[in-house]
């Protein structure tokens, strides 16, 4: 006897194919909304030239982290520069702030709701796992999809998988706290209001930092898969020389990738750091 | 009005909580309600009153419902039935509205593990109550530095917590409880963390504010020596039930049962038990009204080798012995000129310890006199009474 097989595939084409045509404002909608603050970061790295911008950045990284990561920022960024790769690498640069800004605003309140209730937890826990486990290519397809090829379609399959540690680490930040903290917050007559801002968010501080490092760090991870679909950037660079079969210029690329990697962890950690 | 009223109060934990207390209310024991609702009483029908400025201490072994009770009066654990009063308004009943401004205004807390906020300052964390209530930064400021230089911390303002050692960060804990100047202090076993020396300090430190203060204080400890030597009032509970309410004095002298007489056997006596609770009335003779026969009379009469000797005003001024009475008739002078001045006074709060090492020194035949800080006689103490009191049989209450 021979099973018929489940329609699976069908099933997901005709959400997506309904979504299409139901949800069409929507995506436009966050078209509209992601192409403006990528603008934007971009704007912000290409007013002044590269010199200074890279020179901006080195004394800044100096100030919140030490002067061994500030010489690092310079240098590395001014290797990039002298490679020819700073358009690019600026284009990435917003990608990823794009993309984890995104991530934060989506991921921290919906952190916070998570660490407060057990039910949402237990529904959204395998959801997150879910997001996590399925190969970032998968996103690809109904970003592309939904909002054709280009950056915001890369940024789209981005957010969702390199959201999920911000969620996570925030509901596990909240539900950390020492109950001797939240009954300090009852006793003295907090709203719940104030008992989150003043108590539970500081406390949780660390650990949601942590989570949104590792958001940063598989942002950027998704640069080069995002270049697949008309995402620019240093990920089109490595694409290309792989498609050319040019090992050095992709050698060139990865090497600004690792470097700009490198800058956004220390000046993350340095950043929850100063919080404290 | 007592400042707390606390009425019937039972909590009980667990989900099937109504048919647990219906089985409480048809007498039947912890361990069968616990069998068939799997709920357990933390606090079963207790009622007590505090009166406004009293210390108040629960003393209670680990489990006994202390930490329980302490949390119903702020409801930062709601009661499962009964009432709860402040200042005559029922706790129990309040919106969140009203039950944030009592603890804003009118109660704050300090805790066993002193909780304070990692990430803020000393002033910062002293201050938090006043930030949520809406205080201004710079009144905040103020107010904060004030309560911090009442326990003497204020060159610490800008420290966090963890640079602190325990027994300043539970002085910070303090400090933050008393910034809002609210009437009830609640303190969860605030010095359990402490050895026995450091304990002290903090105890003595506490009673020296409250002595400035006059806070109503509702105190939890497991230490008994602590209790007694702290509270105006004590309360002995066991399994979630009070079992004895009482001074020092009546806790340790007439214990209701076993438990608490077993509780309190081994305490040290000497260190607990004052002058006030085992000095007598001590008889008098009042310099310009009695005259010599009088005061010999008196001393007959009660068979006393010994007088206490004040003037008009209860005003202590020496004692006189029969001795002495007795040459001043021979000799025809007044019997004041016999007055002997020098003698040993000590306060209502006098340890039984220190008045053991004075009887010791002292002339067996003369008095040890209580008095107050106005010099103002209070009575004397006997050697008689402080043995009674010291085994444990007699001793009054006073």
């Amino acid at each position: 006897m021979k099973i018929p097989k489940i329609p699976l595939s069908d099933w997901v084409d005709a959400l997506l194919d309904w979504m299409q045509s139901h949800l069409g404002f929507l995506f436009s909608l966050i078209s509209g909304i992601v192409e403006p603050i990528v603008a934007f970061f971009q704007g912000i790295f290409s007013i002044l030239p590269p010199i200074v911008t890279i020179v901006l950045i080195a004394l800044y990284s100096w100030w919140l982290a030490r002067w061994r990561m500030g010489l690092f920022s310079l240098f590395g960024l001014l290797l990039i520069d002298h490679l020819g790769y700073w358009k690019e690498s600026v284009e990435t640069i917003s990608f990823v702030l794009t993309s984890a800004l995104i991530s934060i605003l989506i991921g921290i309140p919906l952190g916070i709701w998570l660490g407060r209730n057990r039910t949402g937890h237990k529904v959204v826990s395998p959801l997150l796992n879910l997001m996590q486990t399925i190969p970032a290519f998968v996103y690809l397809i109904p970003a592309v999809f939904f909002f054709s090829l280009g950056t915001v379609s890369g940024i789209i399959a981005s957010v969702i998988f390199s959201m999920p540690p911000t969620i996570r680490m925030t509901s596990l930040g909240l539900r950390q706290v020492p109950k001797e903290l939240l009954e300090v917050a009852d006793a003295f007559g907090s709203t719940p209001a104030q008992k989150l801002w003043k108590i539970e968010i500081p406390v949780a501080r660390p650990t949601i930092m942590a989570g949104i490092n590792q958001t940063l760090m598989l942002s950027l991870s998704m640069v080069i898969i995002a270049s697949i679909i008309g995402t620019g950037g240093l990920g089109e660079r490595v694409l290309q020389s792989l498609t050319d079969l040019q090992v050095g210029k992709g050698f060139e690329a990865g090497l600004a990738i690792v470097i700009i990697a490198v800058i956004f962890k220390r000046l993350a950690q340095s950043v929850a750091k100063k919080d404290r | 009005m007592p400042k707390i009223e606390v009425k019937h109060v039972t909590k009980i934990f667990g989900t099937s909580t109504k048919s647990a207390l219906k089985l409480l209310h048809e007498g039947e024991s912890k361990e069968v309600i616990k069998r068939k609702t799997n709920a357990s009483i933390g606090v079963n029908r207790v009622s007590f009153d505090v009166e406004s400025g009293e210390f108040f201490v629960i003393v209670g072994l680990s489990e006994s419902g202390k930490s329980t009770l302490l949390r119903l009066l702020n409801r930062l654990i709601p009661p499962t039935e009964g009432e709860i009063l402040i200042d005559g308004k029922d706790v129990v009943q309040m919106s969140p509205e009203q039950l944030r401004e009592v603890r804003q205004k009118k109660m704050s807390m300090v805790f066993q593990k002193f909780a304070l906020l990692p990430y803020r300052t000393v002033l910062e964390n002293v201050a938090f109550g006043l930030e949520v209530m809406g205080v201004e930064k710079a009144e905040r400021k103020k107010k904060a530095t004030a309560c911090l230089e009442m326990v003497d911390l204020e060159q610490l303002a800008d420290r966090f917590p963890e640079q602190l050692s325990d027994d300043m960060q539970q002085r910070v804990g303090m400090a933050r409880a008393l910034a809002n100047d609210p009437d009830v202090l609640l303190m969860d076993e605030p010095f359990s963390a402490f050895d026995p020396l450091v304990r002290k300090d903090l105890q003595d430190e506490l009673m020296e504010l409250q002595r400035r203060l006059r806070k109503t204080i509702v105190f939890t400890t497991q230490d008994l020596e602590e209790a007694l030597r702290l509270g105006d009032r004590i309360a002995v509970m066991k399994d979630g039930e009070m079992v004895q309410i009482g001074t020092a004095e009546e806790i340790l002298n007439r214990p209701v049962n076993e438990y608490v007489e077993q509780f309190v056997k081994d305490v040290n006596r000497s260190k607990i038990l004052t002058a006030g609770a085992v000095m007598t009335k001590g008889e008098r003779a009042v310099i310009g009204r009695d005259g010599s026969r009088q005061v010999l009379k008196k001393m007959r009469e009660r068979r006393i080798p010994t007088l206490l000797v004040t003037d008009r005003d209860h005003q202590l001024i020496g004692f006189i012995t029969i001795d002495g009475i007795n040459k001043a008739l021979l000799q025809g002078i007044p019997w004041e000129k016999m007055i002997i001045r020098e003698v040993v006074r000590v306060k209502r709060e006098t340890s039984i310890s220190e008045i053991l090492s004075l009887l010791q020194k002292n002339n067996p035949l003369h008095p040890i006199v209580v008095t107050d800080e106005r010099g103002q006689l209070l009575g004397m103490v006997e050697r008689g009474s402080v043995l009674a009191a010291l085994t444990g049989n007699g001793g009054n209450t006073s």
